[in-house]
């Protein structure tokens, strides 16, 4: 979706304000919205919780702190499952009559499922198109839904740097719609095909891109 | 900003500050969520334990001051990240296809995600607040060296500037250029040398 998540090539959002190294988080209530979020049952699907996140209204997203985001997102995550009612969200009790769940992820199992060497790679369901150096065009393609193909690269000629395997698809992931795993390439774009002229000759943008978001150029 | 580790600059007694209301709908959140057993509160605990001490840039600085110490090493490095960077025992979410670009005189990587907030989190922890942020995600794409000087360095017209924005689930991590006069350094010197800022390439060492 062309929401306001897509902000590459955006100016005028505002400064850029350093910050020291050390803090993981700068609020206690930073802390459980991360692990709650880590931790919650609804954590099974990557390409759908960052869809919830992109689902926030354009003019609270960009008012909104980023761990504001997790806990909206969080929230209407858990609702939309089922996991929690709206009148338990509202009183903030559970409903007596509810059978009691297990939690998914205890103690004693957090450093082991947090250090888990996990693979977004699946096997490919057919030949790769493109090799390192074709040309390719990124198609232009506005879905209304999950996408992670920027809106500043469509339509825009680039070289295919590597190919790095079929990669679960976050289009179809999202949806719940199945892994659908694609090809994934590294396509590398000139600054100055993506900016024009005034763009400095020698820089470049590269971006890891699905099969289905490219045609030959 | 709020924040949770009290500046001692303020004189009210501790304590007495009233939580925010983000504060206060987190915690109404938990308490609704261990309730229904849908969450362990120890494993919430352990969960911060992890993001506060054991991931961060200090483990992103070891394979750095590895890579530039011991050239097999950086050579499996440039090879395979992933199986390079768990060999110094750093894996997990966040980490699961690690590329290595690395910096020299002529060329300077920086790294960024446009659409959300992609970080690797094994060898740099969790990003500081200006990653995540609408204005480094909007213009380090169309004006790199712009917002590489706001972090204090001016780069050479001539040197090539490589972004890389992070759309898939691979993340990045920059290897920068080893400081000149450090030769008779060891590793753990070395690491200390190496910065966040270094490895995600808004500034130089």
């Amino acid at each position: 979706m062309n929401g306001v998540h897509d902000m590459g090539g955006m100016q005028g959002l505002g400064r850029i304000e350093p910050e020291p190294e050390g803090h993981a988080f700068h609020a206690d209530w930073e802390g459980r919205v991360h692990a709650m979020t880590v931790a919650s049952p609804t954590r099974s699907n990557i390409d759908a919780g960052r869809h919830q996140r992109e689902l926030i209204p354009g003019p609270e997203y960009l008012r909104m702190s980023y761990y504001e985001k997790w806990f909206r997102s969080l929230s209407d995550r858990l609702l939309a499952l089922g996991f929690v009612k709206p009148e338990e969200f509202a009183s903030g009790r559970a409903d007596p009559h509810a059978p009691k769940a297990t939690p998914r992820l205890l103690a004693r199992d957090v450093d082991a499922a947090l250090s888990r060497h996990g693979s977004y790679v699946r096997e490919m369901a057919a030949p790769a198109q493109f090799k390192p150096g074709d040309r390719v065009r990124a198609r232009n393609i506005n879905p209304d839904g999950h996408t992670r193909l920027p809106r500043y690269v469509r339509g825009r000629t680039g070289v295919i740097l590597s190919m790095n395997g079929a990669h679960v698809f976050p289009d179809s992931n999202a949806h719940g719609k199945g892994e659908d795993p694609r090809p994934l390439y590294t396509v590398r774009f000139r600054a100055q095909e993506l900016w024009g002229e005034a763009a400095n000759p020698r820089d470049s943008v590269s971006l890891d891109l699905w099969e289905p978001y490219l045609e030959r150029a | 900003m709020a924040h949770d580790h009290h500046d001692h600059d303020h004189d009210h007694d501790h304590g007495q500050e009233p939580p925010s209301d983000m504060a206060l709908r987190v915690k109404a959140l938990e308490s609704l969520l261990v309730e229904k057993g849908l969450v362990d509160a120890a494993a919430l605990d352990a969960i911060v334990e992890h993001f506060e001490h054991k991931v961060g840039p200090r483990n992103g600085a070891r394979v750095v001051a590895r890579a530039w110490t011991d050239p097999a090493y950086k050579a499996r490095l440039m090879q395979d990240a992933t199986e390079a960077i768990a060999e110094l025992g750093y894996s997990g979410g966040q980490g699961e296809h690690m590329v290595v670009v690395e910096n020299t005189p002529q060329v300077h990587n920086l790294v960024v995600c446009t659409l959300c907030s992609c970080y690797p989190w094994p060898v740099l922890g969790l990003p500081p607040v200006w990653y995540k942020s609408s204005p480094y995600r909007s213009r380090a794409v169309i004006d790199p060296r712009g917002v590489i000087a706001e972090f204090g360095t001016k780069l050479a017209e001539d040197v090539e500037v490589r972004v890389w924005d992070s759309t898939a689930e691979i993340r990045y991590l920059v290897l920068p250029e080893r400081p000149a006069g450090t030769e008779g350094l060891d590793e753990e010197a070395l690491a200390a040398l190496v910065t966040r800022d270094g490895m995600i390439g808004t500034a130089k060492l």
